[in-house]
C-alpha cells in the first residue's frame, strides 16, 4: 500500500508493519511459519529426556504402566467385594483408558513448567512462546504413541478383535489432544504468573483420577452416571473403552459435548495465551 | 517528512527499516504476588477493605519518549551506563516486550545476538546444538545444513563438533554460539554486547565479522560498552541515560558526549592553585574523540589559577587499555619556557600529534609540572579518551606502518636484487 505523506513531499511512502498484539489467524499463521522451530523445540525435550535416563525409552511405557497395573488392582479388588468375577475386557478397558489418562495427567504436568523451564529463552529470544507448551504435548504424544504400540502388539496377540468401531479412536484422540492443549496454554502461563500453580496443578492431577472413570466406568455408578460424565475426558475415556474393547458406538450427545468443550478450551486458552503472552518476559 | 499510523501501518519513507517512536516502557517495583499463596490473601484482604501491608508498588520508567530510526544498510550505535535502557531498548524492538506507550515498527527479518549460545543445551553435541540453536535465531533446517561447514569452521571446534557442548571450555561455549548466529543472514540485525564475552583474540574475530557483516550491506544495531567498537562500525549513534535519549547523531559527538558525562574522567584536582581548566581533542575539522591511525590530533589544554602561580610546564602523555604509558611530551622537551599565571589569565597550549598508533582505547593525561623541582601542580587522568581506528594490519600501540618488500624463497640472489615477491 503506498500513497503520498501529508506534507506535499513528493517521495513516496511505504508502510511498515507495527509491532502490535497478533490476532488470532496472524499468531497461528505465525506459528505454522515457525513450525521448525516446534519440532526443534520438541526434539530437544526428547532427547533431553532419554538422554538423562537409563531406562531410554522404556520411560515412556513406565507411567502408563503404572497406572494401567494400579487400575487393574483395583478392579480386581472391586470384583471380590462385590463377588463379581472380572473379565479379560475389563483389563483391556482399564489399560486402553489408563494410556490415555497417563498423556493427559502427563501433558498438563509437563506444560505446566513449559515456559518457566526455558526462561532465558523467553526473556532473550522473540518466539512464538506457545512452542514450549506445544512441545509437552507433542513429546507426550510421543510417548503416548510409543506405548499404544505395545498394547496393540498385546491386543492382537489376545485377538480382542477389531470393528469399524475403531474409527472412533482417531476423532477421540484429537478431541483429548485439543483439550489437552487448550489447558496447557492456560496452566503454563498461570504457572509463569504464579509459581505455585505447578504444585495446585500436581494435586488437583492427583485426585482428579477419582472423578474420572479411569479405574471404573460410570455405569457403576447409575444415578451419578451423567454427572460424572460432565468432566469432559469421561466421556472420551468411556467411547474409547466402547469402541475399543467391547466394539460398541461411544454415545454421540456425549461425545459431542467433550468435543465442544475441548474446543472452547483450546481456542480460549490460546486467546488468553496470546493476550498475555506480552507481559511473560517482565514477569518470568 | 512526518509519520502517521494509519491503521496497522506506520507510514514512513521507503528505505526506513526500524522505527521506534515515542517509545516508553513502565516497569512496576515493590511487592510482586508472583505466588497464589501471596495473591489470594492479599485480593482477600483487598476484598475486606484491609490496606496492603507490604509496600506500595512504584512504577518505574525505564524508557521515556525514544525515538530514532535506521535506514537499511546502516549501523546504529546504541550506549549509555548500566541501566540507562539500552537492553529495554533492544526488547522492544526484537518483540520480547511491548512497549507501554510509543510505537516499533520493523520492515524484514531480525535477528539478535543478545545472548550467545541461546537454547544450547549441555547435554547435546555441538553438532545438535548448532541446528537447534540455528533454529531458534530464525534459520531454517535446510539453511542450517547448507551453512553448517561454514559455521563450524567459524568457531574453529571443528574436532569437538560431535562431543556434548557441557565439555566446551567458556571459550568454546562463546566461539560456537556467536558462530551460529554470525551467519543468520538477517535483514536487520541486533548486537547486544556480545562482544564483551571471550579472549581478546575472540573478541578482534568478532569485530571483523561485524566489520564484514556491516559492509555487506545489512542493518546493524549495536550496544556495547566497548565505545572503540562503537567509533569504528557506527556512524550514526543515540547515547540513552535513565531511559531518556540525551545525545543523537554522529559517533563522534555522541562518543564526547558520553564520555563528558560520565564519571570516567576525573575532574580535575584544585590541590594546588593551579589547575587544568579545560581540555579538548580535535581532528582537523571539529572536536572528535575517534581517529584513524595516521591521522593529525590536536589537544587544547587550557589553565587557569587563583593565585600568582609557580612556572610550569604542560605534560601531556597517553596510556593504553593496560595502563601503559605509550608516551608522553611535554612543552618543556619540545622548546617552550614554563609559563607563569596570574590570576583572571587563561592559558592555552594546543599539542599537535600524528596518531602513528595501532587501533585501540588511548587515555590521555595532561600535568601541568615544574620539572626543576619535579613537582606536579595539578594532574588529570583520565583527561579524555581517545579511540583509534586502524586496518587489521598492525596491532599494539606502535604503528610504525610496516611493509614487505621482500618474501619467498631464497635462490641465487645477487646482492641487491629482490627475492621473488609472491
Amino acid at each position: 500500500m503506498e500513497g503520498i505523506n501529508d506534507s506535499g513531499n513528493d517521495e513516496a511512502v511505504v508502510n511498515m508493519p507495527l509491532r502490535r498484539s497478533p490476532r488470532l489467524v496472524e499468531a497461528l499463521l505465525k506459528l505454522i511459519e515457525r513450525r521448525d522451530l516446534l519440532y526443534m523445540i520438541t526434539w530437544r525435550e526428547i532427547k533431553i529426556r532419554y538422554k538423562q535416563s537409563v531406562m531410554g525409552f522404556l520411560w515412556a511405557i513406565l507411567l502408563p504402566a503404572v497406572i494401567v497395573t494400579a487400575g487393574i488392582a483395583v478392579r480386581y479388588g472391586m470384583s471380590a467385594i462385590s463377588g463379581k468375577p472380572i473379565h479379560g475386557q475389563e483389563i483391556a478397558g482399564v489399560t486402553v483408558k489408563g494410556l490415555l489418562w497417563a498423556f493427559f495427567a502427563g501433558a498438563l504436568r509437563f506444560s505446566s513448567t513449559s515456559l518457566i523451564g526455558n526462561s532465558n529463552l523467553v526473556t532473550k529470544i522473540y518466539m512464538p512462546r506457545e512452542i514450549f507448551p506445544l512441545a509437552s504435548i507433542l513429546s507426550q504424544l510421543l510417548d503416548l504413541a510409543v506405548a499404544s504400540i505395545l498394547v496393540v502388539i498385546i491386543f492382537i496377540v489376545v485377538r480382542l478383535g477389531a470393528s469399524w468401531q475403531l474409527l472412533w479412536v482417531p476423532i477421540l484422540l484429537l478431541i483429548t489432544i485439543a483439550l489437552a492443549t487448550g489447558w496447557a496454554f492456560l496452566v503454563s502461563a498461570a504457572c509463569l504468573f504464579f509459581r505455585d500453580v505447578k504444585y495446585l496443578v500436581e494435586v488437583v492431577i492427583t485426585f482428579a483420577i477419582f472423578v474420572t472413570p479411569v479405574f471404573y466406568t460410570v455405569e457403576m455408578f447409575r444415578k451419578w452416571a451423567n454427572v460424572l460424565l460432565l468432566n469432559p475426558l469421561a466421556p472420551i475415556l468411556e467411547g474409547l473403552e466402547k469402541c475399543i474393547v467391547y466394539r460398541t458406538m461411544p454415545s454421540v450427545p456425549w461425545t459431542l459435548y467433550s468435543a465442544t468443550v475441548a474446543f472452547v478450551s483450546l481456542v480460549g486458552g490460546f486467546y488468553l495465551f496470546k493476550k498475555w503472552e506480552p507481559k511473560f518476559a517482565e514477569s518470568i | 517528512m512526518g509519520t502517521e499510523v494509519c491503521g496497522e501501518y506506520l507510514v514512513t519513507t521507503p528505505d526506513v527499516v526500524l522505527r521506534v517512536d515515542k517509545v516508553s516502557k513502565k516497569f512496576s517495583l515493590g511487592e510482586m504476588h508472583d505466588s497464589l499463596r501471596d495473591l489470594i490473601p492479599g485480593l482477600v484482604g483487598q476484598l475486606i477493605g484491609r490496606p496492603p501491608t507490604s509496600a506500595r508498588k512504584t512504577d518505574f520508567w525505564a524508557l521515556q519518549n525514544v525515538s530514532f530510526e535506521l535506514n537499511r544498510g546502516e549501523a546504529f550505535g546504541i550506549v549509555g551506563a548500566n541501566g540507562a535502557g539500552k537492553s529495554t531498548v533492544l526488547k522492544l524492538i526484537t518483540g520480547i516486550m511491548e512497549p507501554t506507550a510509543g510505537q516499533v515498527a520493523v520492515k524484514g527479518r531480525l535477528s539478535a545476538l543478545i545472548e550467545v549460545g541461546a537454547g544450547f543445551h549441555p547435554d547435546l553435541t555441538g553438532r545438535e546444538n548448532v541446528y537447534l540453536n540455528g533454529a531458534i535465531l530464525g534459520m531454517k533446517p535446510a539453511e542450517i545444513g547448507r551453512k553448517f561447514d561454514a559455521i563450524v569452521e567459524f568457531s574453529g571446534l571443528a574436532d569437538f563438533i560431535d562431543t556434548p557442548v557441557k565439555r566446551y571450555s567458556t571459550g568454546m561455549y562463546a566461539r560456537l554460539g556467536f558462530s551460529v548466529a554470525a551467519h543468520v543472514d538477517p535483514d536487520i540485525l541486533i548486537v547486544d554486547e556480545v562482544l564483551s564475552v571471550g579472549d581478546v583474540v575472540f573478541q578482534n574475530r568478532c569485530l571483523e565479522k561485524m566489520n564484514s557483516i556491516i559492509s555487506s550491506g545489512a542493518t546493524v544495531v549495536f550496544v556495547s560498552h566497548n565505545l572503540r567498537a562503537i567509533a569504528e562500525l557506527c556512524p550514526r549513534s543515540i547515547l540513552l541515560e535513565h531511559g531518556k535519549v540525551v545525545s543523537a547523531g554522529p559517533s563522534q559527538e555522541v562518543l564526547t558526549a558520553y564520555l563528558e558525562r560520565s564519571s570516567a574522567h576525573g575532574r580535575p584536582s584544585r590541590s594546588t592553585n593551579v589547575f587544568v581548566s579545560g581540555l579538548r581533542t580535535r581532528n582537523s575539522r571539529s572536536e572528535a574523540v575517534s581517529f584513524e591511525t595516521k591521522e593529525k590530533i590536536w589537544v587544547d589544554v587550557e589553565a587557569e589559577c587563583t593565585e600568582d602561580s609557580e612556572p610550569f610546564s604542560v605534560v601531556i602523555y597517553l596510556s593504553d587499555d593496560r595502563q601503559y604509558v605509550v608516551f608522553h611530551t611535554s612543552s618543556e622537551y619540545l622548546g617552550y619556557e614554563p609559563i607563569s599565571l596570574k590570576p583572571g589569565e587563561r592559558f592555552s597550549c594546543t599539542f599537535e600529534m600524528t596518531l602513528n598508533l595501532g587501533g585501540g582505547t588511548y587515555y590521555l593525561g595532561v600535568v601541568l609540572h615544574r620539572f626543576n623541582v619535579q613537582k606536579d601542580l595539578d594532574r588529570l587522568f583520565p583527561a579524555a579518551t581517545i579511540f583509534v581506528n586502524s586496518e587489521p594490519t598492525v596491532r599494539g600501540a606502535v604503528n610504525p606502518c610496516p611493509k614487505i618488500v621482500a618474501f619467498g624463497l631464497l635462490t641465487e640472489i645477487e646482492p641487491g636484487k629482490e627475492a621473488i615477491k609472491r
